[in-house]
């Protein structure tokens, strides 16, 4: 953990606090039917995101970040619907849209750079044609001036060489491409930027760049950045805030240096005290059980079966969401009298 | 693309015309039969022949046709030849040489092919893109069944059928023939308008033989591309339906369909001889046809030699056009 950083990040926070959120996302229902029953992917998920402040998700897979960014984006596909919620990006309600209204809403207001970059671009066009033809489909009367400028400019921002305009995929590396679908979704200046593990598939030095390009073009948009991912040190490192979700849930969302140094969750405080540190070489504390199916969910809190912490309401009500002094949000029963 | 690969490819097309004609020139001369003598035998039962005769015919005409010399010799001067596209005379049509039997026959041939193959590959190819695209509305997707089931019909049995339904119960069509008989070929709109009409049933036998076999190759690969990652981004970016369909799902699944088209025209040429002998059309099938029921050996092996050369030239044309639609493998 880079204390320097965090430091840095929680003072940008607090610098944001007092800025009116620029997305909100409110009881974000989301469930798949298979054949198995139903699988309740995201149950009543929400949370605020100022501009300029950039949100890290967390979670064991399965826990629901990808399902959340593909809700967001109200691109869940059969046999996954979404069942109630609402999204609101600046003053827009993307629930409320219409399936155009959505279309032209995606780049333009809300932005997604996918989890496999490496597969990501169309590997028969050059990269050009797959920026040109997103600018197209939403300002149709842009000139090809205007077109060229917008590529040009987003292709500097994330520090590529305009020539790779002219490149196919294949003739990129993994870290370029990495960046060629963040140019992409910069391209229309989006109000929420929600990165998919823009970093798995890529080693630690190119991830670091990667990081620092997103932290770069999110200086110059000041949009709202959600990152999804599993690397802690990389959250502690670059994010304001960490949200943690297990089984479909947000467990608690807090800025950074809280999280790491004081969480509140039962599972957030496993969470934080299975990463290894460099004081206690080579013992690792797990978290006991396995996560939940989201086909069998426990009763009441879900975590319950594996919290050291649980009680009999545990087991028979679902925590709702405690506003902790400092804004912090805890879904967990202990904290019930404290809100 | 590199002068290397061009080279490459070049030198493979050379070696395949040679390995087939090479083949084609061994193969007969293994056989028993002597197309000559069978001839002159079959002369000899009209009668009007001293007993001598035949046999100083015989050492004649293999004089003529060079067959007397060493195997070796008549190798080289039959390469030559073949270089110079000279598969020498029809033993039945004499002087007719095999060279202006093909050039005759060919034209039905090509495009009676070139029209079905051309037309079944779109056909079909769209057909199974749009099965496979989770957006295309119910109705359409379900056009492309009926095909699918056609695929296990033999273009032959689907052109009896035809004949039968279309062409002697419904009589839209002509039964048969390359144009009506009684009309003199000439340049005329009639003339060319009664010449399709009876080019349609044979089109349409091979165009339903074959539709069902794209529509399922392409499916397959359709399924596998509509969840590719860049397609899935495609539509993160806002893109509109058609466009995604157009530029990032048709256009990856149609490249191992080009494959496909290179190893379907040996295939589609076979059908397509017998479909024309069904229904007397005047291509390389009838004349393939005669040609082995008369023994007319250098038809024979003009005509294979010609397909098997042909086929070779179109696949090395498809595969100097794939490094067009895909970039991947042009600096391969």
């Amino acid at each position: 953990m880079n204390l320097a950083t965090t430091e840095n990040a929680s003072s940008r926070n607090a610098a944001a606090a007092g800025a009116s959120p620029i997305l909100r996302v409110q009881d974000l229902v989301v469930t798949y039917y298979t054949d198995l029953g139903r699988a309740r992917a995201l149950d009543g998920v929400s949370f605020t995101l100022e501009a300029g402040m950039k949100m890290g998700m967390v979670g064991e897979s399965g826990s629901g970040k990808s399902t959340l960014a593909l809700a967001m984006m109200r691109m869940i596909k059969p046999p996954g619907r979404i069942e109630g919620g609402h999204v609101w990006v600046g003053g827009t309600d993307l629930q409320s849209l219409d399936d155009e209204g959505m279309r032209k809403a995606r780049l333009s207001k809300i932005a997604y750079i996918p989890q496999g970059a490496m597969n990501s671009l169309n590997p028969v066009t050059r990269i050009g044609e797959q920026m040109v033809d997103a600018i197209k489909s939403h300002l149709s009367g842009e000139s090809r001036q205007a077109i060229n400028d917008r590529c040009v400019w987003a292709l500097k921002s994330v520090d590529l060489d305009p020539g790779v305009f002219h490149m196919y995929a294949h003739e990129l590396s993994g870290g370029m491409k990495q960046r060629v679908c963040i140019a992409i979704g910069i391209l229309l200046r989006p109000e929420v930027i929600i990165a998919d593990e823009p970093t798995s598939a890529l080693d630690v030095v190119t991830q670091r760049q990667v990081m620092e390009t997103i932290d770069k073009v999110q200086d110059e948009l000041n949009s709202a950045v959600i990152l999804i991912g599993h690397d802690m040190g990389l959250m502690a490192q670059t994010m304001d805030r960490v949200a943690v979700m297990y089984a479909g849930r947000l467990v608690e969302v807090a800025t950074v240096r809280e999280m790491f140094t004081d969480p509140k969750h039962p599972y957030s405080q496993a969470l934080i005290s299975s990463l290894p540190t460099l004081d206690n070489r080579g013992q690792f504390k797990g978290i006991p059980g396995l996560a939940p199916s989201l086909l069998r969910l426990p009763s009441g809190c879900a975590f319950h079966p594996r919290c050291p912490l649980a009680s009999d309401r545990s087991r028979s009500e679902k925590p709702k969401v405690n506003v902790l002094p400092g804004g912090r949000l805890v879904a967990c029963h202990i904290y019930d009298q404290e809100s | 693309m590199n002068f290397k690969l061009i080279a490459k490819r070049l030198s493979f097309l050379v070696l395949v015309i040679w390995a087939a004609s090479t083949i084609v020139f061994f193969v007969p001369r293994l056989s028993p039969r002597n197309a000559l003598r069978e001839r002159f035998a079959e002369l000899a039962r009209s009668g009007g022949f001293a007993p001598g005769d035949i046999e100083k015919l015989i050492t004649n005409m293999n004089q003529q046709f060079g067959l007397d010399k060493p195997l070796l010799e008549q190798y080289w001067t039959y390469l030559g030849n073949i270089i110079r596209m000279d598969f020498g005379y029809s033993l039945n049509r004499y002087p007719a040489t095999v060279t202006d039997i093909i050039s005759q026959a060919l034209p039905w041939t090509f495009f009676l092919l070139l029209f079905t193959t051309i037309l079944s590959f779109i056909i079909g190819n769209l057909l199974g893109a749009i099965s496979a695209w989770p957006k295309s509305p119910r109705w359409l997707r379900g056009i492309a069944t009926p095909f699918v089931l056609l695929t296990g019909v033999p273009p032959v049995i689907m052109g009896v059928l035809l004949l039968f339904f279309i062409g002697f119960r419904l009589k839209l069509l002509p039964l048969g023939g390359p144009y009506s008989i009684g009309i003199v070929p000439n340049w005329s709109w009639d003339f060319a308008v009664d010449v399709l009409r009876h080019q349609m049933l044979p089109a349409l036998a091979l165009v339903l033989g074959s539709v069902g076999g794209w529509v399922l190759s392409m499916r397959g690969m359709g399924v596998t591309i509509q969840g590719e990652d860049y397609v899935n981004f495609a539509e993160h970016k806002g893109l509109t339906g058609g466009r995604i369909f157009r530029d990032y799902y048709l256009r990856n699944t149609l490249l191992p369909q080009v494959t496909g088209l290179a190893l379907a025209l040996g295939t589609l040429v076979t059908s397509a001889l017998v479909v024309e002998q069904l229904f007397g059309l005047p291509g390389l099938g009838q004349v393939l046809n005669n040609a082995i029921r008369s023994n007319d050996f250098p038809v024979i092996y003009g005509i294979v030699l010609f397909i098997t050369i042909a086929i070779a030239v179109l696949m090395a044309v498809l595969e100097f056009i794939y490094p067009l639609l895909d970039p991947r493998v042009r600096n391969q």
